[in-house]
């Protein structure tokens, strides 16, 4: 079976050991968490891991399972890319007299639709938001003028299907 | 001093400590096994207030304490509980959480921590236990304020024996232990996010028992979840009533009777020879609470390949994880059995049987015999065990610890009563045994409690004699002497050209070492007294030592080598 990119979604109760058992679960199998996103659900107190690895269908069922079997943890999900919408945010830390020494950096910025999220005398900073190509891209077009700081966040993705979530916490 | 526990729920103020120990009490936990020290002390203190309730054994090691915690709760289905101090105290469990944690055994450990505002400093005997145990525990968790403890102490117990049962460990700093808390105990019922049992679908009972009542040679494997489950009674009536023929891993063993006929031996690596080779040719394979682990199944690429397999399983996360199933039945197997019963048709299979019976014969002739009458002159370690057998008639608890002993002894030892074999299957623990076989006395006072034990793994925990002095637990320890680390030695001799690196052993004199704890102590070197050794130790109203001198290079057989096909078992 081939290895392909999953995006494993688990709800779990606010436990600040449960990011420890998580990472082991993936870490025994020498499985690489290529990101990993942690954030509160549309339900209270309820907390969402977003995570991403590459691996075969029949291991992410295996992993999914020892996940689900953490006390904590509400249930476990894996989706592949086309059956979630999905996002990572990338920032730019740039030197602000590329701003007006260097012009077609703003159209750079204005055709990836990004954002300058904020302007300082020394640098600025811009946000985009996408899919990892489009990220990825602007950071190639940037990096000729000299990128002073680049970040990225992990993905966040929410499912196209239902989840059930507050339907399982009821049948508890 | 009585303190009896107030049956009207009005709150009092008390101790973090002292609600540590009428926790205990309220969850029917009379019996603890530990080791004092600085970050625990204030428990201790609550301890000896309550020592006419709560009886705490002071072992000589904590993996003493944990491994005799796991003896006690192995025989007797209950929780074992353990405590420890932080530190090294909590360190030196953690050989007992992990082996507690892959036998599925329900355990509550609880260890003291240094005080909240001292976390994260490296201040002395601070040890990071919730996260060195995470992997090893069924559920962890560090309490910090006094009025928590209730609450913990009680999902703890509900999550160790709830499900597939396991070990827990509750960290509690020192100013958790000394502050004070309005108490009211609640059991616990349920935890939100954990569905201990799940449902069993009526559906995939009755798929189960159309593929059982098609085979024309259904074969059962079955493990401990008959235990843990209970479902011994309903286990039985299902395969009397399928007539399959029904063999176990080293850690179902006792769940049916040695000398039931439909009982065809062991399964895996140094399991019996029909039942490996038969795994290979049945048509369809029920497995019943057991996990195809590795030393059951060899290489899987060749595993059962021929089969349909059903496989009743109460842990989502076992289904499919090694062999996949074509029907799988969740839940509790004493319930899904007894659903799946009524739909199953009475068979005998005697052609089948037969096939058993004709590599039982093999085996008896190249394996067993040779084993149980020896000609050579060397005592095996089977004719020991089945001298025991023969002195117990089978009715004894049986503990082993690592190694050809133990092999030879889940092969050889009779059992009639559920509940009887304790060893540590999946961790394979050497040291486990003596100080299990202690907790197991505890577990089962009114039984016969036998050890097996060799050199090696003797020298791993025989400190644990003192708690023996000290506590007058009436176990029978056998340590089956072959001067070598035999089970290792074996391996050298047939995988490594017999280069016998660091496996032979000097010994002390392990008379003088019992006799030094106030033990009754014999050596046994040659034949003609083994009878009557056993005899006097098995007479014994308390605790004997014998020693038994073993051909040092026997080996164990039938063997399935590492990574080879259960089929091709060797017979030597
Ligand atoms: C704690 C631990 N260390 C090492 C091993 C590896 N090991 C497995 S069996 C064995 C030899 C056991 O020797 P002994 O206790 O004398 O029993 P015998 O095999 O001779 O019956 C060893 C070293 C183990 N299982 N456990």
């Amino acid at each position: 079976m081939e290895e392909q990119v999953f995006t494993i979604s688990v709800y779990t109760e606010n436990n600040p050991g449960l990011l420890n058992r998580i990472a082991t679960i993936f870490l025994k199998r020498h499985i690489n968490i290529e990101s990993l996103n942690v954030s509160r659900s549309e339900i209270e107190n309820v907390h969402r891991f977003t995570i991403v690895a590459r691996m075969t269908e029949t291991n992410v069922k295996k992993l999914v399972g020892q996940i689900e079997k953490q006390i904590e943890v509400i249930k476990a999900y894996y989706h592949t890319d086309d059956e979630i919408i999905f996002h990572e945010t990338a920032l730019y830390k740039m030197a602000s007299n590329l701003l007006f020494e260097q012009r077609e950096i703003q159209n750079v910025i204005k055709n990836s639709s990004a954002n300058i999220v904020t302007v300082h005398p020394d640098f600025f900073v811009i946000e985009k938001t996408g899919r990892r190509k489009d990220t990825e891209a602007l950071h190639d077009q940037l990096a000729p003028y000299g990128i002073m700081q680049f970040v990225r966040s992990g993905r966040i993705s929410i499912s196209k299907t239902e989840m059930k979530i507050s339907e399982k916490l009821k049948n508890f | 001093m009585e303190h009896p526990i107030p049956k009207n729920k009005t709150t009092e103020i008390i101790s973090g400590a002292e609600a540590v120990v009428r926790a205990l009490l309220e969850e029917g936990a009379n019996l603890a096994y530990g080791y004092p020290g600085g970050a625990i002390m204030p428990i201790y203190d609550e301890l000896y207030k309550y020592q006419d309730q709560l009886n705490h054994v002071l072992t000589r090691h904590e993996q003493g304490a944990i491994h005799a915690a796991q003896g006690f709760a192995r025989v007797s289905g209950k929780v074992g509980v353990c405590l420890a101090t932080s530190g090294p105290g909590a360190t030196n469990l953690v050989t007992g959480i992990a082996d507690a944690q892959i036998d599925s055994t329900p355990l509550v450990c609880i260890t003291g921590q240094v005080a909240s505002h001292l976390l994260g400093t490296d201040a002395f005997q601070e040890t990071d236990v919730i996260s060195i145990s995470a992997p090893v525990t069924k559920w962890n968790v560090q309490v910090t304020k006094a009025e928590e403890i209730p609450a913990a102490i009680a999902k703890a117990f509900y999550i160790a024996k709830s499900g597939r049962p396991g070990p827990v460990l509750i960290d509690i700093t020192k100013d958790a232990q000394l502050g004070q808390l309005e108490y009211n105990y609640e059991k616990c019922t349920g935890v939100r996010s954990y569905e201990p049992i799940p449902k069993t679908s009526e559906e995939a009972v009755k798929a189960a028992a159309e593929l059982i009542n098609s085979a024309k040679k259904p074969f059962v494997i079955f493990g401990q979840g008959v235990i843990l489950g209970q479902a011994e009674a309903a286990f039985k009536a299902f395969v009397e009533k399928s007539g399959a023929p029904a063999a176990w891993t080293v850690l179902g063993l006792s769940a049916l009777p040695t000398d039931h006929p439909l009982n065809v031996g062991m399964v895996g690596m140094h399991g019996h020879y029909g039942p490996n080779k038969l795994t290979n040719e049945c048509d369809v394979l029920i497995a019943v609470g057991m996990r195809f682990d590795d030393r059951v199944t060899g290489s899987l690429h060749t595993y059962a390949k021929q089969a349909k397999v059903v496989h009743f399983e109460i842990d989502p996360a076992e289904v499919d994880k090694n062999v996949k199933a074509n029907v799988a039945v969740l839940g509790d197997c004493k319930t899904s059995l007894e659903m799946l019963l009524p739909y199953i048709d009475t068979n005998n299979h005697d052609a089948w049987h037969n096939e058993f019976k004709k590599y039982h014969e093999e085996e008896l002739k190249a394996v067993i015999e040779p084993q149980l009458k020896p000609t050579k002159e060397g005592l095996t370690m089977g004719e020991v065990i089945n001298q025991v057998n023969k002195e117990t008639n089978g009715n004894a608890v049986v503990v082993s610890d690592v190694g050809q002993h133990q092999m030879f002894t889940v092969r050889y030892a009779n059992f009639t009563t559920t509940r009887s074999n304790v060893t540590s299957g999946g961790l394979g623990t050497m040291g486990f045994a003596l100080p299990a076989a202690i907790g197991a006395k505890m577990g089962a006072p009114e039984r016969e409690v036998v050890a097996f034990i060799g050199d090696g793994g003797y020298q791993m925990t025989c400190q644990e004699l003192g708690t023996i002095l000290q506590t007058g637990a009436a176990v029978k320890i056998v340590v089956l002497n072959n001067e070598f680390l035999g089970m290792v030695r074996q391996w050298q001799q047939l995988f490594f050209d017999k280069r016998y690196a660091s496996t032979t052993m000097i010994n002390p004199d392990f008379i003088k070492l019992a006799e030094a704890y106030d033990i009754k102590a014999a050596k046994v070197v040659k034949r003609e007294d083994l009878a009557a050794a056993v005899k006097e130790m098995i007479a014994s109203k308390e605790s004997y030592f014998l020693e038994v001198m073993i051909e040092k290079e026997d080996n164990v057989f039938p063997m399935v080598p590492t990574g080879a096909c259960v089929s091709e078992v060797r017979l030597s």
